[in-house]
This record gives structure tokens, C-alpha cells and sequence, in this order.
């Protein structure tokens, strides 16, 4: 009898391990190595899997460089992840290139996904339906080194004149006429890019794209922002592209009074130990109009997830993208939480470091990108073509806006 | 061999119902081949099937995720309608042109010197030789830092010392590429170095023995003797610097990174405009294309040196 009852239980032990065999899934995880990044995802996955033991999550990272390569190769290759991370601005490529699936409408509705998230949620979403939803977003401020500030006796700028002033008043000079400590750094390859296109071609009174994703800042409004942005440089001399290499560069040796940057730096700022840094909001224009940019990095499914792994990386991607995912990632990285409700709370509207980003957000324009490097660039040889070669900034404007559409035109072929 | 029967010479006589047995050149042929046959399999896959492919893929507009459609000469049209495929090949020639006379020269003056100099002989050529086996990509980061503004920038620290204008450097246009190519110049100059010393070496004394002898002036043994008697090192050398510049990519992309190949597509060499075409906007057929043209470049440039420099 009992030795039946121990044959009983072991074949009822094996059927039930094979039973639990099958419906153990092991999904992939991709994302780009950025320690932080990583470890909360780290961190993330164990929840998840102890929520869900029949699911396992695997991480695979790769260097930011060669992240998009990788994803893009291994669609070709057809063994791609089931869950990944992709930049906005990088969805057209993905999506047309059958890397992602649109996420199941029964699943994440998306009238939950735009009434819970912030307004540029809606950049990942194509044709009516959402590719992916971000567990962070990212917006632009100004940082200042208050102990510059101190020294010359200014106050953090809060207008785009206060700016210029302040920056003037705090930049320093050697002997020479060069400078030794820039009063506003000025990397137009860095953030300053997004700063013109989207706050100050914006604050001068013009949009940088119409409607239809056309270019549409070769105007008076785009010169007066461009003119803005090379007098910081000629006319002010408060600040010289390519000064220690990099704006972040200058800013964390402290040898920058202001710098404009995003959230995804203060990582890298938290370091600094010399010298006690603040943060503001973008200066708004002398009619009070605020603007700033916010982008994302988005989860999505990748094309190749079906049946039971599908449904496997949907029960993931609704938990990385959960209000609890959200203080994680907020905690361990530093970036802002997609979801209103995780990003207006008490405690972080009373952060003298996330508020000014945080009221950001609430004004913030993304820009839809048919080509993000290829974009960045003619923005950056705009910049580069008044700065070395002299040229009319009208004209440069022209050209850049050009080569921008020919690039948007081309991704809509 | 010609006078073997022809089943002799083709490595195998016929015995009956046994089958093929070997001669004894035909096994060492076999041994030789069936060796070859690994590193040729593994070309021929690695190597030459993909060059191969670049030309088919360049007829196509292939993204890496949709299927490749044939285009024709497409993407040729468009490479050679567009102003910066000009102006990166102007500026790969520029590398090839200035970067290769200017490194030869150098490294021969020097060897030239460093042959006739016994005193810390080896420490000297060490020291020449050991730019070369630094990364390049570390010392390009190393240059990118000297050529900073002021205050970090060491060269503008000394010209502002000397109460001289700073420079821009890799920030101008005008500066940017000879100042990446003097690194170029200065990675490559220890190989060069060693390869014209040895080549110097090999020139048997007597001939300057009988020289001096005969009354010959030291520019006149240097025309007469040294350099003829240099001239296969010097044809390699040449060969190899070329294609070395053509190729220059480590110290323009890790000298620019911010900016890869600029301000303003100054500095962009057409391996790095490949590069960008194929990993950065995934147009892999515009981009087989400029390989397609950067072949064709590299096999002119090397066939009508080998032509110059040719034994007549």
C-alpha cells in the first residue's frame, strides 16, 4: 500500500514537473549597457520572475553603439528578442522593418495607455496603434554651477535675456581673449540641437515641423533662434563650441557656469563632488513661452514573440511599464516615470532636481525623427557652417532645412 | 614535366582494377592542397564571397530588413550627384596624396640618419618604433586632447605662452584634416622606419666602398646607389602607405566622434562614409556601392604605382 501510494506521488511528481516544463517560457530582454540601466532592469526581472515563476527573463545588453546594428541584424537573421528597448525616434525603421508587433489593443487599450501616460507617449504609436510603451521619460533643463554663480553674484537665469546676462557675467577669460570657463557650454551635437528645434525656434514664434512631419523652421522665427544660438558664441563670446571637448565635459569639471542637459545626466552629475550644482527650467522667451524636449526610450514585443511567448513578454512589458517598475527605474537610474501618477507625486514636485524637469514635461515637444543621427547632423553642419565658414545664416538655414526634408522625403518613399 | 605522359603529370597512373595510385609528386600535390584547402574554404567564405556580394548588393537597395530590390545603377547615380561623396573623396586623396610622400620622406631622412648614428642605436629605433604599436584608437584620443582650446588644449597652451593666436584645430575646417593626418603620419612612421633600415642594411658595402673610392660625393652615392638599390622597399612601402591612408579610419573617427568626419565633412574619408551609410542609416546598398567605387580606387591607385615604380 505504500509502497503504491509512493509510485503514485512520484509519477504524479514527474507529471507534474513535465507539465511545468511545458509552460516554463524563457523570454529575451534587449537593451543597450548603461550600468544603471542594467541593474534596475536586473532588479525589475527578479520581481517579475518571483510574481511569475513560469517565466524567465533573459537580459542581453549590448554597447549603445552597436544596439541598433544588433537588433536590426538579428531581425534579418530572424532570432531576434522578444522584448526590447528602442528609442523613439528609431520606431519608423523598426516598424517597418517588421522588428516590432503592435501591441494587442484587448491588452493595453489605448485609451488606458493616453489617458495614464504623458501626452508624447503618442510618438510610438503608428496607424492607431501602439508599438511600445516607456518605462522613463526624458526632458531638457538648465544646470548651473551655483558656485560660479556665487562668485559673480547672479541669480539663475529664468528668461532667455537673464540667460544671455548671466552667462555674461560669469564667463572667464584669459589674457588672450580665450576662454578659461565658458558661462553657457555650447554643444549643438550634445542637447542643444533639441534646444533650438524645439523650444527655441518655438519661443521665437515658429514650429519647427508642420503637421505633416515637414520641415518648416527656414523662416524668420528659425534665423532669430539660429541667430540666438551663434551669438552666444560670436557676439557674447560666452561660450565656444568644442571648449574641453564636450558640454558635459566642461560642466562636471567646473569649468561651465550653465549647460543645458537632461535627465539621463544626472547620473553622471551626482558625482560631482567640487562644487554644488542647481537645476532650473528651459528660460522662457520675454513673452513667458515655455517649451523643452522630451524623448523616451520604449519597451516593445518583438515580431518573432508568438503564442505563449507572446504572451509572456505581454505580462513583462505591463509590468516594466507598472507605476511600480516606474519608482524602480526612477530610483536606480534617475529618469522620470511615464506615467502621471508615478511622476506628479508630492515628493518628487517638492525635488528641487526633478520638479524643473518634471515642468518640463508638462510643455514638452518630441520630435518625430525619420533618421535621428542623419537629422542631428544637418542641424550640427547648420551650426558649424555660420560658426567656421562665415556663412549667411539664412542661407545655412536653407540648406540644412533642405537636406533635412530630402531625408524625410526619402523615409517616406 | 612536359615530357611525362600525360597521366603521370596529372598525378595518378592507372593499376588495374585497384584504382588510382599516387605518384609521388601527386601526393606531395594532394598534401599541399588538402592543407590549402582549410585557409581557401575558410577565404573563400569570409573573404571572397562577400566582396563578391558587395557587387550584387550595390545593384540593390538592400536596408538589412526588407527584401532587396535590383535597382541598377541607382545607387551610383546617386553617389556621384552627391556633393559629399566629392568632398570625401577629395579629402581620401588628400590622406593618399599629402599623407603618403610626406611619411615617406620622413621615415627615410630618419632611417637614413638612424643608420648611420651607433650611439643608443637601438634605443633610438625603439623609441621611433613605438607610436606604432600603440592603439590607434588610444592615441588618437591622446592628439584629440592635445589639439584642444585652451584650457586643456597643450599646443594651444604653448602658443598662448608665446603670446601666439590660438588655433582651432580639429574644429576648422582648413585645420582639421592635416591635423588628424600628422597622427596618421606619426602612427605609421616606426613600421616605415624599420622596414627602410633594413632595406639600408641590405645594400651590400662594397658598393660604397667602390664608390668612395672612385671619388663619388655623398649626394651623388645617395642618387647613384642607395636609392635604385632601395627600390623594391621603397615600391612596398609605397604600396602599403597608400593603401594605409585609403583606408584611414581610427584616428578620424576617434578624433571626431562627436562629429564623425567633420566640422563639416573636412575630415571624412570614404571608408568612414561607408561606414556611417551602412551601420548608421542601413543603406547597405548605397553603401556596397561606395565600396564598390572605394575598390576600384585602391586597385588604380595600386596598379599604377606598381607601374611607376616597375623594374625596366
Amino acid at each position: 500500500m505504500r509502497k503504491r501510494f509512493t509510485l503514485a506521488s512520484l509519477v504524479a511528481g514527474i507529471s507534474f514537473m513535465a507539465l511545468s516544463s511545458a509552460q516554463a517560457v524563457e523570454i529575451e530582454y534587449w537593451q543597450y549597457v548603461f550600468e544603471t540601466r542594467v541593474n534596475a532592469m536586473d532588479q525589475l526581472i527578479s520581481n517579475f520572475e518571483a510574481a511569475n515563476p513560469d517565466i524567465t527573463v533573459k537580459q542581453v545588453t549590448f554597447p549603445y553603439a552597436d544596439y541598433q546594428t544588433k537588433v536590426i541584424a538579428s531581425q534579418a537573421g530572424g532570432n531576434g528578442p522578444d522584448v526590447l528597448q528602442f528609442f523613439y525616434g528609431w520606431l519608423d525603421k523598426f516598424q517597418q522593418g517588421g522588428v516590432l508587433q503592435p501591441l494587442d489593443e484587448a491588452v493595453f487599450p489605448t485609451a488606458e495607455i493616453e489617458s495614464e501616460f504623458f501626452p508624447i507617449v503618442s510618438a510610438v504609436k503608428r496607424d492607431g496603434a501602439y508599438y511600445g510603451l516607456p518605462t522613463a521619460v526624458r526632458s531638457l533643463a538648465l544646470f548651473y554651477n551655483k558656485k560660479l554663480l556665487d562668485e559673480a553674484g547672479v541669480a539663475p537665469p529664468t528668461t532667455l535675456d537673464e540667460l544671455v546676462d548671466v552667462a555674461m557675467q560669469t564667463t572667464k577669460t584669459d589674457g588672450g581673449g580665450n576662454i578659461t570657463s565658458e558661462g553657457l557650454t555650447l554643444d549643438f551635437a550634445g542637447q542643444d540641437h533639441h534646444w533650438w528645434r524645439e523650444v527655441l525656434v518655438r519661443q521665437m514664434g515658429g514650429e519647427p515641423y508642420d503637421a505633416n512631419g515637414n520641415v518648416s523652421y527656414a523662416t524668420d522665427a528659425g534665423l532669430q533662434a539660429l541667430n540666438f544660438y551663434t551669438d552666444l558664441q560670436t557676439a557674447h563670446n560666452v561660450g565656444l563650441v568644442g571648449f574641453m571637448d564636450e558640454g558635459q565635459a566642461a560642466f562636471k569639471a567646473g569649468l561651465a557656469a550653465m549647460t543645458v542637459d537632461g535627465t539621463f545626466r544626472l547620473g553622471a552629475f551626482n558625482a560631482i563632488t567640487d562644487f554644488e550644482w542647481g537645476v532650473v527650467e528651459l528660460p522662457a522667451n520675454a513673452d513667458g513661452v515655455r517649451s523643452n524636449y522630451a524623448s523616451y526610450f520604449a519597451n516593445g514585443i518583438g515580431s518573432g514573440a508568438t503564442d505563449e511567448k507572446k504572451a509572456a513578454a505581454e505580462k513583462f512589458l505591463a509590468y516594466i511599464s507598472s507605476t511600480e517598475a516606474m519608482q524602480v527605474w526612477l530610483d536606480v537610474v534617475g529618469e522620470l516615470p511615464a506615467r502621471r501618477d508615478a511622476a506628479l507625486t508630492e515628493a518628487n514636485l517638492a525635488d528641487p532636481i526633478y520638479a524643473p524637469f518634471l515642468k518640463g514635461l508638462e510643455y514638452a515637444h518630441t520630435t518625430t525623427f525619420v533618421d535621428e543621427a542623419g537629422q542631428r547632423q544637418t542641424a550640427v553642419d547648420m551650426v558649424n557652417r555660420v560658426l567656421l565658414e562665415n556663412q549667411d545664416p539664412q542661407a545655412s538655414l536653407d540648406e540644412a532645412a533642405a537636406a533635412e526634408q530630402a531625408m524625410i522625403d526619402a523615409a517616406k518613399k | 614535366m612536359a615530357h611525362l605522359p600525360d597521366i603521370e603529370a596529372n598525378g595518378a597512373t592507372r593499376k588495374g582494377r585497384t584504382g588510382f595510385v599516387l605518384t609521388q609528386s601527386g601526393r606531395k600535390v594532394l598534401w599541399a592542397w588538402s592543407f590549402l584547402a582549410v585557409p581557401i574554404l575558410f577565404y573563400s567564405w569570409i573573404r571572397f564571397y562577400p566582396t563578391l556580394s558587395a557587387f550584387w548588393i550595390s545593384f540593390t537597395d538592400w536596408d538589412l530588413l526588407r527584401p532587396a530590390n535590383f535597382v541598377g545603377l541607382e545607387n551610383y547615380q546617386k553617389l556621384f550627384a552627391d556633393p559629399v561623396f566629392w568632398k570625401v573623396f577629395r579629402n581620401t586623396f588628400a590622406y593618399l596624396i599629402i599623407g603618403t610622400p610626406i611619411s615617406l620622406l620622413l621615415s627615410f631622412v630618419i632611417a637614413y640618419y638612424l643608420d648611420k648614428v651607433t650611439f643608443l642605436h637601438s634605443f633610438l629605433r625603439a623609441l621611433y618604433f613605438l607610436p606604432f604599436l600603440t592603439t590607434a584608437a588610444a592615441m588618437a584620443w591622446v592628439w584629440r586632447w592635445f589639439y584642444q582650446p585652451i584650457p586643456i588644449g597643450i599646443i594651444n597652451g604653448i602658443l598662448s605662452n608665446l603670446h601666439l593666436p590660438a588655433q582651432q584645430f580639429l574644429r576648422s575646417p582648413a585645420q582639421a584634416l592635416p591635423s588628424i593626418m600628422v597622427t596618421g603620419i606619426w602612427a605609421g612612421l616606426g613600421f616605415q622606419i624599420i622596414i627602410f633600415m633594413a632595406g639600408l642594411r641590405a645594400i651590400p658595402s662594397t658598393y660604397y666602398e667602390a664608390a668612395r673610392i672612385d671619388g663619388l660625393g655623398e649626394w651623388a652615392i645617395l642618387r647613384k646607389i642607395t636609392l635604385p638599390l632601395l627600390k623594391p622597399t621603397t615600391v612596398f612601402l609605397v604600396v602599403f602607405s597608400s593603401i594605409g591612408f585609403l583606408r584611414i579610419f581610427d584616428q578620424v573617427y576617434n578624433m571626431t566622434s562627436n562629429d564623425p568626419g567633420g566640422p563639416l565633412n573636412s575630415t571624412k574619408p570614404l571608408v568612414m562614409m561607408i561606414y556611417q551609410t551602412a551601420f548608421s542609416s542601413f543603406d547597405m546598398g548605397y553603401a556596397a556601392a561606395q565600396t564598390v567605387v572605394l575598390f576600384l580606387i585602391l586597385l588604380v591607385v595600386s596598379l599604377g604605382q606598381l607601374f611607376v615604380l616597375r623594374n625596366r
